[in-house]
């Protein structure tokens, strides 16, 4: 690979424009390139899901589409949105990018098998779509047995082949990351010297390696007991149902930190870059992180205090949530406290960055109603909780992930988007999904079931509301699409540093050679040196 | 305006008060942090917008302030837990007196049976200011009993019995959902839940009931026709052990175990014989996988249930709908 870079003003994308110089390469930004168009479609697939769920909830009747329909709908919803687009996106495109590069590496520690997980996420991915073609499946993102397992007339065996496969891309991806974060740093590169956003990925990648095999192992037993009715989940035939909740939780609900995670890590080089100031509590941020990663493992069932669990399990794992949410709340003080006598602009990535801390944070808090055992009865499987995970999910990562996006556009593609439309999508988008999920936080607490095809008339009036503001907020994920990609042309040419920005990603060309840096680089400062950094901007 | 935008649902139980009572409380507290974190990061943009020659000041964090930012939350969590677990732990403790009700869910439709042996489909009447606890089954899959008018809600779930109870406080016409996703009419696995003033339910109860047998009656029936009382007998020891007052008591099995008879292990019993041998018998007993319907289980437990031991009169006779405490 070293040979082709020797040419001067060569960079990682003019270094072969072949097919199989894409198709068959090892180099992270073009994998991470491969992601990216990879999840951008299924975030689209997923996203036409969604606009026709929320066609279809405009009225209280069943009347756009069949009960069958919708609820094949909404399951591939799930199960594109998070297995497809949710996990994979910010490890796999902004990670595989950037990880070697600010540690200052010249790749993952395996590139092969960093290529490989994108095939396994491929073939998952076209295995999704098949089962797609093939009519889709009705279970729910869930899989909930004995539904999934013996009642289901869908191709529920195929879709959770799909996430097996998948998962094995999540955990190669996290390994490649553990161990290229502990072996392949710079010279004086030291652990606490690390960006956040690379403590934000160690984090992710120990909750993949750790977490993706219980969940792959979970749905092959599903499909045992479908194909072969073996009684593990279906008590007809001997088995516990509760027992896949147990198992799907212990993976599901970490991997909500698999996507939130990285996505904090984005949002602290945001706001340490564009208030030019290093992050307020550096050590508590990194720390927080690890301590989300842990803790988060031990609070699965919250998911199932209505589901069966005894009484004293659900005061444990209730207590329990609780720890998980102070880590959160002392990134969100510190990311505010950065701020503090900083010098601010607000370029697109940090209002996007803004906007994190906005949605983050009524997620967060909504969290705490979820978590609290005698409300949760009451909110639980309403659109309560519909709404509560996507200010999370969809809020707090898509929000981080197109801050990422424009962040390092120019580091990536060596061009600027246009700015005034990036805030102005960057504005729209905010307002529009809370115009469409605020109203869910009052219509479940109406009472309104979650996966409901057909409703009370009395919980109309928000859900009209919720679909006029998915319009507002597909316009507002929609415009990027569009001027990113006029940019790749159109966008003004920019230096190796258009933000001022410290980190070792933006010491080197953009886009960067296929080696990352001509030189190897030596680290002697901290993280987020601002101080010393006394470069004028030039792109704001 | 609360007409056309509804934010609260009707509050028609012992529950509503002390949930929304808790539910406004967090939003109180969301209101503050989400002000708080808010006006902080606008006001920091703002006032420290970049300016031409100012630069940043450097500050590197403070211990202080994160103990701050840790503790204060992590008390304000921990009132919040503690106000959580005593609405749950009421929630989820019937009182002794309550009247039993049973529900068997299915694809996609709620059955209901009262004690007195009246039986419902996807409504249910109850009287109001009364203690009701409903023993629920499911024939196939998962599904979830939602009363939102009164903030509660239980999974039902197949193969055992799950609990759930309340006391209405308001006469009307309530959602009843099913708040689990069942498969495809799940949204449709609906109904209304009746409250009446109790005199009105008494009449409800006894209308149109000319010798209908309560539901420990068809238990009894039923007990007779399957069998089971040739080996349980209810004075002398048979083949198999005296029913009568083991419920809700502390069994001694044959492996040394000590299991408390409730609705499950009745239900386990009939299915799975061998599953839990009482000591001092032989594992002779035969299944009943597949002969009796959930409903039927349901009438056997709740006559299991009313075999009063020794001295004390079985209360099958009471079981009339006039007796209903
Ligand atoms: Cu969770
Ligand atoms: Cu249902």
């Amino acid at each position: 690979m070293s040979t082709a870079a020797a040419a001067p003003g060569s960079n990682y994308l003019t270094n072969g424009s072949s097919v199989s110089s894409w198709l068959l390469t090892k180099d992270h930004k073009r994998i991470a390139l491969l992601y990216l168009l990879s999840v951008t479609f299924f975030f689209f697939i997923g996203g036409i899901f969604a606009l026709l769920i929320r066609l279809e909830l405009l009225t209280p009747q069943g009347d756009l589409l069949q009960a069958d329909t919708y609820n094949k709908v909404f399951t591939m919803h799930g199960q594109v949105m998070v297995f497809f687009f949710l996990i994979p996106v910010v490890p796999a495109v902004l990670g595989n990018f950037l990880v070697p590069i600010m540690i200052g590496a010249k790749d993952l520690a395996f590139p092969r098998i960093n290529l490989l997980s994108w095939y396994l996420y491929i073939v998952a991915g076209i295995l999704m779509l098949w089962t797609l073609a093939l009519g889709g499946v009705d279970t729910g993102w869930t899989f909930y047995t004995p539904l999934s397992s013996q009642f289901s007339r869908t191709n529920v065996v195929m879709a959770a082949v799909a996430v097996f496969i998948n998962g094995f891309s999540s955990i190669f991806t996290g390994l490649n990351f553990i161990v290229t974060i502990h072996r392949m740093r710079a010279p004086g590169m030291t652990w606490n010297r690390l960006p956040l956003f690379i403590w934000a990925h160690y984090a992710t990648s120990v909750i993949m390696v750790l977490g993706t095999p219980v969940i792959a192992i979970t749905l092959l037993l599903v499909g045992f007991e479908r194909m072969f009715h073996l009684g593990i989940f279906d008590p007809a035939l001997g088995g516990d149902p509760l027992l896949f909740q147990h198992l799907f939780w212990f993976y599901s609900h970490p991997a909500v930190y698999i996507m939130i995670l990285p996505s904090m890590g984005i949002v602290s080089e945001l706001i340490a870059c564009f208030s030019r100031k290093r992050i307020f509590g550096y050590s508590a941020v990194a720390l927080s992180s690890i301590g989300i990663a842990v803790i988060g493992f031990l609070v699965w069932a919250h998911h199932m205090f209505v589901a069966g669990i005894s009484l004293y399990a659900a005061l444990v794992f209730s207590f329990l949530t609780y720890f998980v949410g102070v880590p959160s709340a002392i990134k969100v003080f510190n990311w505010t406290a950065t701020m503090y006598k900083g010098a601010v602009t607000l370029t697109t990535p940090m209002i996007y960055a803004i906007g994190f801390l906005g949605l983050f944070t009524i997620g967060g808090l909504t969290g705490l109603f979820l978590a609290a055992l005698g409300l949760d009865v009451h909110v639980t499987d309403t659109y309560f909780v519909v709404a509560h995970f996507h200010y999370v999910m969809v809020g707090g990562v898509v929000m981080a992930y197109l801050g990422g996006i424009h962040f390092w556009w120019p580091k990536i593609t060596g061009r600027m988007y246009p700015e005034f439309w990036g805030k102005l999508s960057a504005m729209i988008g905010f307002v529009g999904f809370n115009l469409t999920f605020f109203p869910q936080f009052i219509v479940g607490y109406l009472g309104m079931p979650r996966r409901y095809w057909m409703y009370a008339p009395e919980f109309q009036v928000w859900n009209v509301l919720s679909t006029a503001g998915a319009t507002v907020l597909a316009v507002g994920y929609l415009m990027p699409l569009v001027y990113l990609t006029w940019s790749l042309r159109y966008g003004p040419v920019v230096g190796d540093n258009p933000w001022g920005a410290v980190g070792l990603e933006w010491m080197t060309t953009s886009p960067p050679p296929t080696e990352n840096f001509l030189e190897p680089p030596v680290v002697t400062w901290e993280a987020y040196d601002y101080e010393h950094i006394k470069e004028v901007p030039v792109a704001y | 305006m609360l007409k056309y935008f509804p934010l609260w649902p009707d509050q028609a139980s012992n529950f509503a008060g002390s949930v929304d009572g808790l539910y406004i409380f967090l939003v109180l507290v969301s209101i503050a942090m989400f002000v708080l974190i808010g006006a902080a990061s606008i006001t920091f943009a703002v006032v420290y917008r970049r300016r031409e020659g100012v630069e940043a000041t450097p500050i590197e964090g403070s211990t202080i302030l994160e103990l701050i930012w840790s503790v204060i939350p992590f008390i304000v969590f921990m009132i919040i837990f503690g106000w959580g677990a005593t609405i749950y732990f009421d929630e989820r403790t019937p009182p002794r007196d309550a009247v039993e009700m049973y529900a068997v869910a299915k694809q996609w439709m709620w059955k209901f049976e009262h004690p007195e042996g009246q039986r419902e489909i996807n409504e249910l009447h109850v009287p109001m200011g009364r203690n009701i606890k409903i023993i629920m089954t499911s024939q196939d899959v998962i599904h979830s009993l939602y009363f939102p008018a009164f903030r509660i809600k239980q999974d039902v779930l197949p193969g055992r019995y799950t609990t759930l109870w309340f006391n209405a406080t308001q006469v009307g016409e309530f959602h009843l959902f099913c708040a689990e996703y069942c498969g495809t009419q799940h949204s449709n696995m609906i109904g209304k839940i009746v409250v009446m003033q109790p005199a009105e339910y008494e009449l409800w109860l006894n209308g149109g009931n000319n010798g209908r047998t309560s539901l420990v009656g068809t238990g009894q029936k039923l007990f007779t026709e399957l069998g089971c009382s040739t080996c349980h007998k209810s004075d002398v020891q048979g083949r198999g052990p005296v029913l009568a007052g083991v419920f809700g008591k502390q069994q001694l099995l044959q492996d040394g175990r000590l299991v408390k008879v409730d609705e499950d292990y009745v239900r386990e019993s009939i299915l799975n014989p061998q599953a839990k041998i009482v000591s001092g018998f032989q594992p002779i007993m035969p299944t009943f996988q597949g002969q009796v319907s959930e409903e039927q289980l349901v009438s056997l437990v709740a006559y299991v249930k009313s075999l009063k031991a020794e001295g004390q009169p079985s209360n099958v006779a009471q079981a009339q709908p006039q007796q209903v405490k």
